[in-house]
């Protein structure tokens, strides 16, 4: 089979006032599997988007098979064997389509050849043989919607290789997957580099998952391409790599402290929810301590703390509130409870982002911020969300930003910040790190910390289990809707929070 | 990453030509359509009377607009707003001929019932969880049809029979007429604008229902009660349509059949012009006045013109497809 390659030279890429791509040389061949890793913005998207056609703006020149060219388009790109996997795999599927249909889609369009008619025998049989190709346990006929996140990742890695698919741009395939997901899409994209040669582009904030799939690792940092590892080892450690990313080392962004904790805050007896997806669950929580739920995903992590908000039914169980029980039915309970929770989807669940920053901050004390006729006291408002602006130094060029051209840590500041205006006692977070870059992770942490300071109680939910370490003092491990283990945080180490996760006991 | 930062700090003051239009586009077109008549008909279109003339016609639109105007700002819509407010108006002309009642208990029991049957809307819409339009689509059936059964498929006005044939004795009084006349009908549109500017703007029921209506996931997560507030914006949105259905009887001295379904559509139209006006791209009461007078000005410069009044639909709706063109242009894909 004929080796094909990528070559980039001297890539830049600028925006009105900001170099987004800095003199990027980067070159990629046949069969090789190559991880791209780097902070928020560093240049990793942009440079991914070169080489899809979606951004033909470029400056330096590109050689394809030793040829210079220039991928002006998607299908520019596609072309030329270039196919890209995005994060976001519902915005690229028909979910009441067959999987059959999604994976022929681009035949569907483009390579009917003038023929009005469709020839559907021939659709599925060419699609069934894409996914036995890739071993995949899923049925041409059977629609999309009824498939889960890594099946529909899936179908489109399937639609890509279905073309004539050289390389495989696979963007943050791995953030919504499970340890199981993650091996199978594993298995597939070393069949797809091994056996049909593809080049594979990983794209990943997940620095623990590369060492298993990739050979070099290519490191960037506010848009250039600051090292490249060839032939990784174990030797070249997360360390090292979050070192290139940021220039500062693992112990630094996770600082440990201690706190010292204080009376009994919040307690949970036998929580059940309405579709077994939380069974059973009794935790505690006291004031001045951060502890951690850890699971995979689907484990009932999230499920779990809609319920312990009032979001979601529960089936039975009791809720106390420094020895009292109340009854969280609803949200609005909750919140005068003093119960927060900052959600997992943050711009679908946690901030308006079309509003301003003032509004985002003052949704959830407006009670706090009207007069006696329920109006609404626009001077203070602004005061408020002054006051933690400053306080969780969110950057925002003013108050009356709209929340949206905040970036994914300052809006999740903001999630946070309508809590502490609120003066919550007892804060659910669910992955507040997700999607944030290393630097503003360290500031959500501090800001965690200072919280426990104020003899506030937080349940930090997460799947990264570094993180918990680093930040909880207690940690209950979940598996399948119940709580597995509680273990203490300091005297438990990654394998044994692993052990309990995957549903050892 | 300083430098993205700063990028997006300039971003903000920069001046943005497509921004601009989109936020200032419908208080431009005002502007220019009014010189353009004023320069075409010096004499005529400045008349106190013609100015008179434009803000009466366009008070009910306005008024049954506003009404929708909170009805879009939870992240609702309406189409059952035309047959609500003839609902109202066959209902307060039958109280005050078949049952003889005086305006204090015609009108509001008129009030009341409208705003009961709107419990039917919300209940379709909260509780069975059909989606707005479609639910407010079979409301308007609904509605039409209780209304014509109601009055025995007919139009009501003073001296006309009960259904059983009895004669009725009641009469509608001058004061009801005074209500439809210039000015204390263009008194009541701007109160009605005046009250849900303060209401929607200034109020602790203004802000969760805005932020409802912006994203109702976000909202019951942020400890408010979205299903209550849902509720609350219909029925205040039903008062407000009902009150529109009272001008249109008190100015048609009857109730018509169908009589104020016509309002509907360029009610919603004025809400849509006015919505992106000064950036807030949010249903507001300021900018859905400013719509129904866009809207009207036109209508009024067109008929003195001698622009035939069967071709004024036409005009309408070029009229809001350049508001939602110049609205949506800017916004992402």
């Amino acid at each position: 089979m004929a080796k094909h390659k990528i070559e980039l030279k001297g890539i830049s890429v600028s925006f009105p006032g900001v170099k987004a791509m800095e003199d990027c040389d980067f070159t990629i061949e046949s069969g090789e599997v190559r991880a791209v890793v780097g902070e928020n913005g560093a240049g990793k998207s942009t440079m991914m988007k070169v080489m899809a056609g979606v951004n033909p703006h470029y400056e330096g020149e590109i050689f394809i098979d030793g040829e210079k060219k220039h991928i002006s388009s998607p299908i520019a790109a596609k072309k030329f064997g270039i196919e890209t996997v995005y994060q976001e795999v519902d915005t690229a599927l028909f979910p009441s389509l067959t999987i059959a249909e999604n994976i022929m889609f681009n035949k569907l369009i483009y390579s009917m050849d003038g023929k009005a008619l469709i020839n559907w025998s021939s659709i599925y049989k060419t699609a069934k043989k894409v996914i036995d190709d890739l071993n995949l346990k899923i049925k041409p006929r059977a629609l999309v919607s009824t498939l889960s996140i890594a099946e529909k990742q899936m179908v489109l890695i399937a639609r890509a290789i279905q073309e004539e698919c050289r390389f495989l741009i696979l963007d943050e395939p791995t953030a919504p997957l499970s340890t199981t997901e993650v091996e199978e899409l594993f298995t597939i994209v070393r069949k797809l580099s091994d056996e049909k040669q593809v080049g594979v582009i990983f794209v990943s904030h997940r620095l623990s998952e590369l060492f298993e799939i990739c050979k070099t690792i290519t490191v960037m940092r506010n848009g250039k391409i600051v090292v490249e590892k060839k032939d990784i080892t174990p030797e070249l450690t997360i360390n090292e790599i979050v070192t290139n990313m940021l220039g500062t080392s693992f112990e630094e962004i996770f600082p440990r402290k201690n706190t010292i904790v204080g009376n009994p805050l919040f307690e949970v007896h036998e929580l059940c929810d309405l579709n077994g997806k939380v069974r059973e669950v009794c935790i505690a929580l006291k004031e001045g301590e951060i502890v951690g739920i850890c699971g995979l995903v689907g484990a009932g992590k999230t499920e779990l703390s809609k319920l312990l908000f009032g979001a979601d039914k529960c089936r039975n169980g009791k809720i106390f509130i420094r020895g009292e029980e109340i009854a969280v039915k609803d949200t609005t309970i909750s919140t005068k409870n003093r119960i927060a929770l900052i959600p997992e989807e943050r711009r679908k669940e946690g901030i308006f982002v079309t509003q301003d920053v003032v509004s985002n901050l003052a949704i959830a004390c407006v009670n706090k911020l009207i007069n006696f006729f329920m109006f609404f006291n626009q001077n203070k408002a602004i005061k408020n969300a002054n006051k933690y602006i400053n306080d969780l130094r969110i950057k925002t060029p003013s108050p009356f930003q709209k929340v949206r051209y905040l970036s994914g840590g300052n809006q999740q500041k903001v999630a946070i910040g309508k809590w502490l205006a609120a003066d919550a006692d007892i804060y659910i977070m669910d992955e507040p790190t997700k999607g944030i870059d290393v630097g503003a992770k360290r500031e959500i942490f501090d800001l965690i910390y200072g919280l426990a300071d104020q003899k506030k109680g937080i349940f930090y939910i997460s799947s990264e289990i570094k993180e918990i370490l680093a930040v909880t003092e207690r940690v209950y491990v979940m598996y399948n809707g119940r709580i597995q283990k509680e273990l203490i945080t300091s005297e438990t180490n990654e394998n044994e929070i692993m052990y309990y996760a995957t549903g050892g006991n | 990453m300083k430098l993205l930062e700063n990028l997006k700090n300039k971003e903000w003051f920069k001046f943005n030509f497509g921004i601009f239009l989109s936020n200032w586009g419908s208080v431009i077109a005002l502007v220019v359509v009014s010189i353009f008549f004023i320069l075409k008909m010096p004499n005529m279109f400045l008349s106190s009377g013609n100015i008179t003339t434009i803000l009466r016609s366009i008070s009910v639109t306005t008024v049954v607009a506003i009404g929708l105007t909170v009805t879009l700002a939870v992240g609702g819509f309406d189409l059952s707003a035309g047959a609500m407010a003839s609902w109202t108006g066959v209902l307060v002309i039958s109280f005050f001929t078949w049952h003889e009642m005086n305006m204090l208990q015609a009108m509001p029991l008129a009030i009341l019932v409208a705003m009961l049957t709107s419990f039917v809307s919300m209940m379709l819409i909260i509780v069975f969880k059909i989606p707005d339009l479609l639910a407010t689509l079979a409301m308007m059936f609904m509605i039409d049809g209780a209304a014509l059964t109601y009055s025995g498929g007919g139009a009501l006005s003073q001296g006309w029979p009960k259904p059983d044939g009895t004669p009725s004795e009641g009469i509608i009084s001058d004061a009801f007429r005074e209500m439809g006349q210039a000015p204390t009908i263009i008194i009541i549109m701007l109160v009605v604008v005046l009250i849900a500017h303060i209401f929607l703007t200034y109020t602790k029921y203004g802000r969760f229902i805005y932020a409802t209506g912006e994203n109702k996931e976000a909202a019951r997560l942020s400890g408010i009660p979205v299903k209550r507030y849902r509720l609350i914006a219909g029925v205040i949105s039903t008062f407000f349509i009902a009150l529109a259905g009272l001008l249109v009887a008190s100015r048609n001295m009857s109730a018509q059949i169908k009589g104020a379904a016509g309002y509907s559509m360029p009610a919603i139209s004025a809400v849509f012009i006015g919505r992106s006006i000064a950036g807030q791209e949010k249903p507001n009461a300021i900018g859905t006045f400013i719509g129904a007078a866009l809207v009207g000005i036109l209508e009024n410069g067109l008929i003195m013109m001698a622009v035939p009044y069967y071709s004024m639909e036409a005009v309408k709706g070029l009229v809001l497809a350049i508001a939602l063109a110049s609205a949506y242009y800017t916004s992402k894909d």
